[in-house]
């Protein structure tokens, strides 16, 4: 079948002639590289989207699933060259290492700060919970995000 | 974070230079996604590549009919033992695993056959085909039994000083640390490209390509010219780089079929293609005088090393080496083995032996400080190793700086914070009366060696060279994440006195080796060289046109620009060096000897709150000082700190591969459990800056010091608030609760 979507803004169709993954769809056929396969199970979030509004594993969608929706990717959050800020923020505070996981950080909390601007640390917390970074204790993160959301 | 020098510190004269944080040169990259790791690598005309393994940790392999496989539409290629041209094994430093099982297998996921095929399905569906037929052997997997039966990689035998020497107060103890997964996000990964006159390029995860090279060289029967060896985008590594896995496959691969191969493991296959911490079963007795100073030390130590040699005969040097820890003791016997199991091979990761005798020796001095009425801390410092002591096992005497004092004193100065939020053991599963939780409170401290030991001739090269775009350094050195791409930058601006610097990873082809990015040795061997090189560069370009310094605007003479940038950087500068560590030597057979480069030293407190009833831990806190030498990148340092922290932390209360007659019960990331963002403690972090070591402006590697005592720290203090003696890591739900 052909799978009719939006993606980072503009239309985008694939032919989907297996049960493949959303995540696999993006990074094998569709040259978006961004979104990481690191568990494959819904586990550790490198392969963050948003769908239709809602953060998802992008490996545990279908690609057959997207049909009509709205999906943004990691190289979707910045507005062409311009970091978005979270993206910024965490630039500045030295919140990347390896960097295998800041794709799917980057799209959990950008889509947490489009709910919610100014979170509490407790709510970036749980916000990213479901991302898995091994590098960096995740400190320089929290910090750069925290730093985001401003006094309260 | 905050940095105590006690010696005068480097100023950078250079924007972007040392002692600065700049911001990371692949970190825009990194953030949209755009950064290529090995896994994302594409060539034209690709085949995609896949592995047969074995279901048993161990069986007599009977027959292998790859016609199955071959018949699937889309299949190039099914490769066994038969097919490996070279020298039928590998090893990073002894060869003794087969590239891919003919007779034998010996752990569980050996790999047996490949396959390249069209696509990823096709070639896993290949792999699965192939049918192999198997005698199921009684799998060995007793370490101790192991140890009995002298199936060992290696023994070690430490005495020093009177054997007979007795104290006043005693302890004596067991304990265990389990086999802990490095857990890199990135998995295996690789493209190998044939050049079309016989050799092959490989892009793959690798923490030190030179030994990749060789090593492939020699499987592929082929000479070192004809294999290049690309550094490429690493997921993180810890240890788990160090050995091959699909590497000598993608090259027997892609020069079977005339094309490129690339190969992604899957998270249970990473599970089973890399090497793992190794688990210990350590015994230990400790004799100390009425004031609390060891008088003597004396440690059983069995490592266990699996299948394969790994480098589990350097692991269990260094657990051994450091058995006693970074105290003064004049009289010490350490046995070690380093056992041959049917488990899986287990080699470097992070802290690499260090890690599971400090678990061991911090709860021995725990014990004794109990025994004596000492504050732990007390007790420590009353032992504490310093400049010009010598380390109680080797008889070394420690030349570089050494704070030991500095970083007890530091911990029991640091005040505890209580942070803002504290999720209560369980988070909002909590069942038990929150009255019930009770805090505990442990330190630790924990010693490493920098750099590689034992007469290792440890070097690397780097070279800098001026462009109209300012400083380019070369390297083969593996940036995993820790930031070598930034500091290495930093070095050459400060030592070339230009603000714009940049690094390029060079193939095996393009300069020599830099050597291995572990041991917390690139910041010191490959920044030494690129250090070196940058200030020799300097020195021969204001040399040559008569100048007095050297900056953005070109060669100065008298407070005037006389040569230009841009005819500077049109001239060709370059300079190469190679850069050694002070030379060590091999122990002698009571393991005495200058055995090691240098030494750093961390001190963890860990706060705790637990939950006693369901066995549940919330670390709270871990607050650290650092022997850091001269923090060259603090923001880089504090990343590694923090994330050295977790990594400890995941090892004191939840990483731990649950091993079954061999087979790994959990290799996937729903049931092998990493620290989260929830778990992850505040941290306070104290760099105690001195300089004197031999490092680039001093500095020390920072890298395997956060993770070395901080999951002694945190079992320490379970043990303060349960009042249990518990004696392993990972503490599990049943080690409190029952």
């Amino acid at each position: 079948m052909i799978v009719e979507f939006t993606l980072n803004g503009a239309p985008a169709n694939a032919r989907v002639e297996k049960p493949l993954s959303l995540l696999d769809l993006l990074h094998d056929d569709l040259g978006l590289p961004g979104s990481k396969a690191a568990c494959e199970q819904g586990e550790c979030g490198s392969c963050s989207v948003i769908l239709d509004g809602e953060l998802v594993c992008s490996c545990l969608v279908l690609a057959a699933d997207v049909q009509g929706s709205e999906v943004t990717t990691v190289e979707g959050v910045a507005r062409g060259d311009v970091l978005n800020g979270v993206q910024q923020a965490m630039h500045e505070a030295g919140a990347v290492q390896c960097g295998f996981c800041t794709p799917g950080i980057v799209v959990a909390a950008t889509e947490l700060f489009e709910r919610n601007p100014n979170p509490e640390a407790t709510e970036i917390k749980e916000a990213l919970a479901g991302n898995i970074c091994r590098c960096t204790g995740y400190g320089a993160i929290v910090r750069a995000l925290e730093l985001l959301a401003g006094p309260r | 974070m905050t940095t105590r020098t006690t010696t005068p510190g480097v100023q950078s004269r250079v924007i972007g230079g040392v002692g600065e944080s700049p911001l990371r040169p692949d970190g825009i990259a990194k953030l949209k996604g755009e950064f290529e790791y090995a896994s994302d690598l594409v060539s034209e005309g690709m085949l995609w590549g896949a592995t047969t393994r074995s279901p048993y940790a161990h069986a007599r392999i009977v027959s292998i009919d790859i016609a199955p496989a071959l018949a699937i539409g889309g299949v190039h290629a099914v490769l066994t033992a038969d097919d490996v041209p070279g020298r039928a094994l590998f090893g990073l430093e002894h060869p003794d695993q087969p590239v891919l099982a003919g007779e034998v297998t010996r752990y569980w996921g050996e790999p047996v056959a490949i396959v390249a095929a069209e696509d990823e399905d096709t070639a896993r569906r290949a792999a699965a085909a192939v049918k192999v037929e198997y005698e199921e052997l009684e799998p060995f997997v007793d370490p101790e039994e192991a140890d009995s039966t002298d199936a060992v990689f290696r023994r070690m035998k430490i005495r020093r000083g009177d054997q007979e020497a007795r104290g006043t107060v005693v302890v004596e103890g067991f304990y265990e640390v389990g086999m802990q997964d490095q857990a890199p996000l990135g998995p295996e990964a690789g493209l190998a490209v044939p050049d079309g006159h016989g050799g092959v390029d490989l892009y793959a995860t690798s923490q030190f390509v030179h030994v990749d090279q060789e090593q492939v060289v020699a499987s592929l029967g082929l000479r070192p010219d004809q294999v290049r060896s690309h550094p490429a985008g690493i997921g993180g590594a810890f240890g788990a780089r160090e050995d091959l896995n699909l590497h000598i496959h993608l090259c027997m691969l892609a020069l079977h079929t005339g094309q490129p191969v690339k190969m992604v493991y899957d998270r249970s296959e990473s599970f089973t293609g890399h090497v793992h911490r190794h688990p210990a079963l350590m015994w230990y007795r400790h004799e100390a005088d009425d004031e609390g100073r060891l008088v003597r030390v004396e440690a059983r130590i069995i490592i266990d090393g699996g299948a394969y040699a790994s480098t589990t005969s350097a692991v269990l040097a260094n657990a051994c080496y450091f058995a006693v820890g970074p105290y003064r003791c004049e009289s010490v016997a350490v046995d070690g083995a380093g056992t041959r199991t049917n488990n899986p091979p287990c080699g470097a990761m992070r802290g690499f032996g260090a890690v599971q005798v400090c678990v061991a020796y911090e709860a021995q001095m725990d014990q004794l400080a109990t025994k004596l009425g000492l504050d732990p801390l007390e007790m420590r410092r009353r032992n504490a190793l310093a400049t010009g002591d010598v380390l109680a096992t080797t008889g070394q005497v420690i030349e570089t700086p050494l704070p030991v004092v500095d970083v007890i004193d530091s911990l029991a100065a640091m005040p505890i914070v209580e942070p803002d939020s504290t999720p209560l053991p369980g988070g909002s599963g909590l069942t038990t009366e929150p009255g019930q939780v009770k805090r505990g409170v442990g330190y630790a401290i924990g010693i490493k060696n920098l750099g590689f030991s034992e007469g290792f001739d440890d070097y690397a090269q780097a070279r800098v060279r001026l462009t109209a775009g300012g400083a380019v350094v070369e390297t083969a050195a593996i940036e995993v994440g820790q930031g070598l791409v930034t500091v290495l930058a930093q070095l050459a601006r400060s030592g070339l006195g230009v603000s714009r610097a940049v690094v390029r990873h060079v193939d095996t082809s393009q300069i020599d080796s830099a050597g291995s990015t572990s041991a917390s040795r690139q910041t010191q061997i490959s920044g030494g060289a690129t250090l070196e090189a940058a200030t020799r560069l300097r020195e021969r370009i204001i040399d040559r046109h008569e100048g007095d310094d050297l900056d953005d605007e070109g060669v100065w003479r008298h407070g005037e620009v006389v040569v230009p940038m841009e005819v500077l950087a049109g001239e060709g500068w370059e300079e190469t060096v190679t850069f050694r560590h002070p030379a060590t030597e091999a122990p002698d057979e009571e393991g005495q000897g200058v055995v090691h480069a240098d030494f750093a030293v961390a001190g963890h407190r860990a706060v705790v709150d637990v939950d006693v009833e369901l066995g549940l831990v919330s670390v709270v806190r871990v607050d650290t000082a650092q022997d850091v030498g001269k923090a060259l990148h603090p923001e880089a340092v504090r990343g590694q700190i923090e994330g050295g922290i977790l990594q400890g932390v995941g090892l004191a209360v939840m990483e731990e591969l649950v091993m079954n007659d061999g087979v790994i019960a959990n290799p996937n990331f729903t049931d092998y459990l990493l620290p989260t963002i929830l778990d992850a403690p505040d941290v306070e972090a104290l760099l105690i800056e001195q300089d004197g070591s031999w490092g680039p402006f001093g500095a020390k590697g920072v890298g395997e010091p956060p993770t070395i005592s901080s999951t002694s720290a945190v079992v320490a203090a379970i043990r303060d608030a349960t009042g249990k003696a518990i004696n392993r890591a990972p503490v599990r739900p049943q080690d409190i609760a029952l």
